[in-house]
């Protein structure tokens, strides 16, 4: 019985390496691109059922800011500025966020809409991780809609991890709380 | 008196004829004129000159900044990365104390292109390594890892073999218990690094596949560890590469805090020619968190083909674990755990162990972590006591 096993297994190793071979010749490619930045906006503006328009402004991350960033990153975000995109007709204004954030050991890169102080949108850009991808998938990331943050700064609601993917589900909720603090800063401006 | 004084000179001012001599003529005029028409031009020269400076300053800025946060992001993603984890455990089982601090862990990693990486796991256990010293010095991770789509990637070198829950995952923040679970422990057996090449696939989202050809067991085949799986570990140091493994995994994780996973491995010798000792490993398991509750759950059993492995009762080797959890809040997690196992299941005689470990984790920070549970052991084993731990990643 064995013995026919290792036959077939013999020969699919050959396959195997066969496939390793004509893949490596295959060209490179970089990060897993989930979604554009403008789908993201187009998504938001649909989402939104009204009309809206976005500006593109700039944020510079100063002294305070990084300040508040770092204690929800553990680091200061690894930038002087942020372009950000923010409704103009809107009463309560919807903001645009496009943040960076290393899950373990590569970026992963994020958008994410906020209004009211809650998150209408958060979605998965590019992963680079090797672990953890499974944050792009809808069923996980739609846990973070309407989401906003208690009086102690954290998420007021709790969010299904995936098991081995602990850091990258961090980074998506650290992100989360740094998208949600940017948007407070820029609408009280 | 002084603004009667003023109001007589003014009017002394004003009654001078020669006020109105003073007036300029068209050709003065003129020349002012001129003269103010050139001092315009001057400025507008000048303001022009202002904006261009503007300008390239800006541009000299914007340059700087991008420098600045190029430089900012490459700092982090193209540089060698480091990273790590360890753990000290204090056990005290029926009377016996031990502390240790049982692994110290560093990574290494370096991305050579976005497509490239190289990943690596030095690890000393138990504090000492050397001649007649309880510790070991370990390589337990050093591979390539290329891409070869967005979907699927290659790896080659030194690797965890992908089976069981722990054996890929297993810093002490992200697990429940101060010691690793018995189960993963004496029959997958975890921690377990091979020699070969790995293919992973995303076949669909939150659907992967694990394939992967690496070197093999070498169970000893005489004396009490006799076809024990944990003994057969060789941890790729000049290790017998006779006969050779075959793994392969199924991994579903569609669903937040789901996760379902089953291995299967075919070892084509696991005494590395002495017997011609075919094995096969099955192993399963699912990990659920949701809100404050959380399950794991996983099964391990061992097949070893021939009369060596069967005359000694080992060739079944198999065991299961159920641990349900509850985590108060994001610093502390409750938890039990109930383990079976036995590594002599192929013979009759009542060799099965048991053992309940129930604690608490609290984690002060997301990546450190204190642990208690008190352990009872019964079966084929017995003691009863408590275990207390720290750990950390980063």
């Amino acid at each position: 019985m064995l013995n026919n096993v290792n036959l077939i297994i013999s020969i699919n190793v050959r396959r195997f390496l066969v496939m390793c071979v004509l893949l490596f010749n295959a060209q490179p490619v970089f990060a897993k691109v989930y979604l554009s930045a403008d789908t993201f906006v187009e998504q938001v503006v649909q989402l939104t059922n009204e009309p809206i328009h976005f500006k593109s402004n700039t944020l510079w991350l100063n002294q305070a800011i990084q300040s508040e960033i770092k204690t929800i990153l553990d680091h200061p975000y690894a930038k002087l500025r942020l372009r950000y995109k923010i409704s103009q007709s809107q009463q309560s204004p919807t903001t645009i966020w496009f943040l960076d954030e290393i899950g373990k050991e590569r970026p992963i890169s994020f958008a994410v809409a906020v209004k009211n102080q809650q998150i209408i949108q958060i979605k998965v850009l590019e992963f680079r991780e090797s672990r953890g991808y499974e944050i792009h998938i809808p069923a996980f990331s739609q846990q973070f809609d309407n989401i906003g943050v208690d009086e102690n700064g954290k998420l007021n609601k709790n969010i299904d991890g995936i098991t081995g993917a602990t850091m990258s589900v961090n980074a998506m909720k650290k992100i989360s709380r740094v998208a949600l603090l940017l948007h407070e800063i820029v609408v009280k401006k | 008196m002084k603004t009667k004084a003023i109001a007589l000179a003014v009017a002394g001012i004003l009654s001078t004829p020669n006020l109105y001599a003073a007036e300029p003529s068209n050709q003065e005029l003129l020349d002012i004129l001129k003269k103010q028409q050139s001092q315009i031009e001057a400025l507008q020269e000048q303001l022009k000159k202002t904006d261009e400076k503007v300008k390239e300053s800006d541009q000299k800025i914007e340059s700087s900044v991008t420098a600045i946060e190029e430089n900012l992001g490459t700092s982090s993603t193209k540089m060698p990365s480091i990273g790590g984890y360890g753990e000290l455990h204090y056990n005290n089982i029926e009377d016996s104390e031990s502390i240790d601090f049982h692994r110290f862990v560093l990574y290494f990693g370096h991305e050579f292109t976005d497509s490239i990486r190289f990943f690596s796991e030095l690890e000393l256990e138990h504090s000492l390594a050397g001649d007649g010293k309880p510790g070991e010095v370990e390589l337990e991770q050093a591979y390539i890892e290329m891409d070869l789509s967005d979907t699927s990637k290659l790896k080659a070198g030194l690797f965890l073999v992908p089976v069981g829950i722990l054996n890929e995952t297993h810093e002490p923040p992200t697990f429940y218990g101060v010691e690793r679970n018995p189960v993963e422990k004496n029959i997958i057996p975890a921690t377990w690094w091979e020699a070969g090449a790995g293919f992973n696939t995303q076949l669909n989202d939150g659907l992967s596949l694990d394939l992967a050809i690496h070197s093999g067991l070498s169970v000893p085949t005489d004396g009490s560890k006799s076809f024990l799986i944990r003994s057969g570990r060789q941890k790729v140091a000049s290790a017998d590469a006779d006969s050779l493994a075959y793994t392969a995994r199924i991994k579903y994780t569609a669903v937040p805090g789901l996760e379902l996973a089953a291995s299967y491995q075919v070892q084509s010798d696991v005494t590395q020619g002495a017997f011609g000792a075919d094995a096969n490993l099955i192993t399963a398991h699912a990990a659920y968190n949701s809100g404050h509750f959380g399950l794991r759950a996983l099964y391990a059993s061992w097949s070893i083909d021939g009369l060596e492995a069967e005359a000694v009762g080992r060739d079944t080797q198999e065991g299961f674990y159920v641990e349900p959890s509850y985590r108060i809040n994001e610093s502390f997690g409750l938890f039990a755990r109930y383990n079976a196992w036995d590594n002599n299941a192929g013979d009759s005689d009542e060799t099965e162990k048991r053992q309940t470990n129930i604690g608490l984790n609290y984690w002060p920070h997301e990546d450190v972590v204190f642990k208690l549970d008190v352990e009872n052991r019964t079966g084929a084993q017995d003691g009863s006591g408590f275990n207390l731990g720290v750990g950390y990643q980063f």
